[in-house]
């Protein structure tokens, strides 16, 4: 073998290995710190949006809606700034109970999707039950789960748990079994333990279906927060936005319910970029997901 | 090349196959009474078509699926207290089967890791195994970033990181293309001069087989049997001059004749 000297970016002329068939990666120039081909959808949904604002304002101007059936988003703004106060404390109890639920879904779900993968009898015997919680709808269980558990935040946590929790267990099994057959049985050459195999191989391996369970389920787990409140809020007693919603429509204060809707959907998009953030750094260093080729 | 292993006194082999047979859950006879020795040291290959049990005899060496019927015994190789034995062993699959979200150096340690080497001596062994299959400087690189060639470089050296005293290898070039396999035949025909471990080469070139082994083991499908067993006596080291000799063509051509005879009886 002839000496390399080399580092990865420059190869010797001959190195005795087939070096220049590497894979060739698309480099891309860099605009503010975000690459050259994201700016277009960045910048695309922005222009429409401001183009879907513009009209939406002038035709509650020019038709003359009332705002209490459709308030313009100049008012809604005007709203959001000045009932900044009651709006923002509520925001704050629903993203509470919303990262909670997030936090415990992985936990749990995680945690049990570990335990069927070491014992098929357990998967056997407890996945079914899983699937009934999945396919009960939070809204009607959730009166029962307030009745029983009687502490409110712990009630909606725990509706929301419920309808956050399936998408990372599935996903983890999936990703637990899906390890490399050729891997496993390399694994079992070396006698590794049971916790080695978990450790260094199978936990890896399920890592991008994690990841992508928890983008479900971080969306998954808001939804849950607000239907729960609803239908706590029914009852008079909770504090989040979904209550700020339906004790706006009891007022007909409906510029106030369009603000709150807002703060709701703007949350979910955050929750949907963190988890899309998380995802990526963990895995552009090596999946097929974040990486692009030159063909 | 002479047919037949040759009498006479020898050393206890490393491996001993005794009558053994493979059926699968299925029915199908994917070994039938296969007698083989290895010994230590040998460079031998196993060439058959496909579908002749060659692989499946090559996992049941490395332990992986037990016969059915038979022994594959290790007489000079450690026992563990049930009896079993533990021959110290490296295996390359036909893909090379690394980790994706490992480095190239992580992926060689992972023997050394999980037989609890400490962490520092292990980096520094499975560096030193990197640059011996000429990857030096490639440590920190992912496997997505490599080329075909280069990671079956990397499963090789994952394999020889533990210094086993033998090679299991099942096809592992055959996805490469000519002449990344010839510089990989070389190097591995290197590997095996300086290291003389054992080596048990799975492939279905007659080629392949000729050039690198000092012997072949033949044989033939439905079930899978040994149909003879040829001694190549062309000296190592071998190199390129070896490949255009005319004696290498010969070889070659004995080697084909053997295995024509296997597969049309």
């Amino acid at each position: 073998m002839s000496d390399l000297t080399a580092s990865p970016q420059s190869v010797p002329q001959d190195s005795g290995t087939d070096a220049e068939n590497r894979p060739i990666f698309v480099q891309e120039d860099r605009i503010l710190g975000i690459a050259r081909s994201t700016w277009p959808g960045i910048l695309a949904p922005i222009i429409i949006g401001i183009f879907a604002l513009g009209f939406w304002e002038w035709i509650v101007q020019y038709r003359q809606i009332p705002h209490y059936v459709l308030p313009g988003p100049w008012l809604i703004a005007k709203t959001l700034v000045a009932d900044w106060g009651t709006l923002s404390g509520s925001l704050w109890i629903t993203l509470r109970i919303t990262f909670a639920a997030l936090i415990a879904a992985v936990t749990v779900g995680v945690a049990l999707a570990i335990v069927f993968t070491q014992s098929k009898w357990l998967e056997m015997s407890l996945f079914p039950y899983a699937v009934i919680l999945q396919v009960t709808p939070v809204v009607s269980i959730a009166p029962l789960i307030i009745i029983w558990v009687g502490d409110i935040n712990l009630s909606l946590l725990i509706c929301a748990w419920i309808v956050a929790f399936f998408p990372i267990l599935s996903n983890t099994i999936l990703g637990l079994n899906s390890a490399d057959h050729n891997l496993v049985n390399l694994f079992q050459l070396y006698k590794a333990t049971r916790w080695q195999t978990l450790r260094y191989l199978r936990l890896p391996a399920a890592m991008p279906y994690f990841l992508g369970g928890l983008k479900i389920s971080g969306g998954l787990a808001l939804i849950g927060a607000v239907v729960a409140e609803f239908v706590a809020g029914s009852g008079g007693n909770a504090s989040g936005l979904a209550y700020r919603i339906l004790e706006s429509g009891y007022q007909l204060r409906i510029p106030r319910m369009f603000a709150a809707l807002i703060m709701i959907s703007v949350t979910g998009i955050a929750i949907f970029l963190l988890t899309s953030w998380i995802s990526h750094v963990f895995l552009r260093k090596w999946h097929e997901s974040a990486i692009k080729r030159e063909n | 090349m002479t047919t037949g292993a040759g009498a006479g006194h020898k050393p206890r082999p490393l491996v001993s196959i005794r009558d053994v047979s493979k059926q699968f859950a299925n029915g199908t006879i994917a070994v039938r009474d296969v007698n083989l020795d290895l010994a230590r040291g040998e460079f031998v290959s196993l060439l058959g078509p496909s579908g002749c049990g060659k692989s499946t005899l090559l996992r049941m060496i490395s332990g992986l699926g037990d016969p059915s019927r038979g022994v594959i015994d290790w007489p000079t190789s450690a026992h563990d207290a049930e009896g079993h034995a533990e021959p110290d062993l490296g295996f390359v699959f036909q893909e090379p089967t690394l980790m994706p979200w490992a480095t190239t150096l992580k992926n060689v340690m992972l023997p050394l890791t999980l037989k609890g080497v400490d962490r520092r001596e292990a980096e520094a062994t499975s560096a030193n195994m990197l640059g011996l299959v000429g990857l030096k400087g490639f440590e920190g690189s992912y496997p997505r970033e490599l080329s075909g060639g280069m990671k079956m470089r990397v499963s090789i050296a994952r394999a020889l990181v533990t210094r086993p005293s033998i090679l299991l290898m099942d096809e592992p070039f055959a996805a490469l293309d000519e002449i990344t396999r010839h510089r990989l035949n070389d190097d591995l025909l290197k590997l095996w001069w300086e290291q003389r471990f054992t080596a048990v080469f799975v492939t279905h070139s007659v080629f392949e087989s000729v050039y690198l082994s000092q012997r072949i083991v033949v044989m033939a499908a439905r079930p899978g049997r040994i149909m003879a067993d040829l001694t190549v006596d062309a000296p190592h080291p071998r190199d390129e001059l070896f490949r255009t000799s005319a004696q290498y063509a010969d070889l070659c051509r004995m080697a084909s004749n053997a295995l024509g005879k296997a597969m049309h009886g």
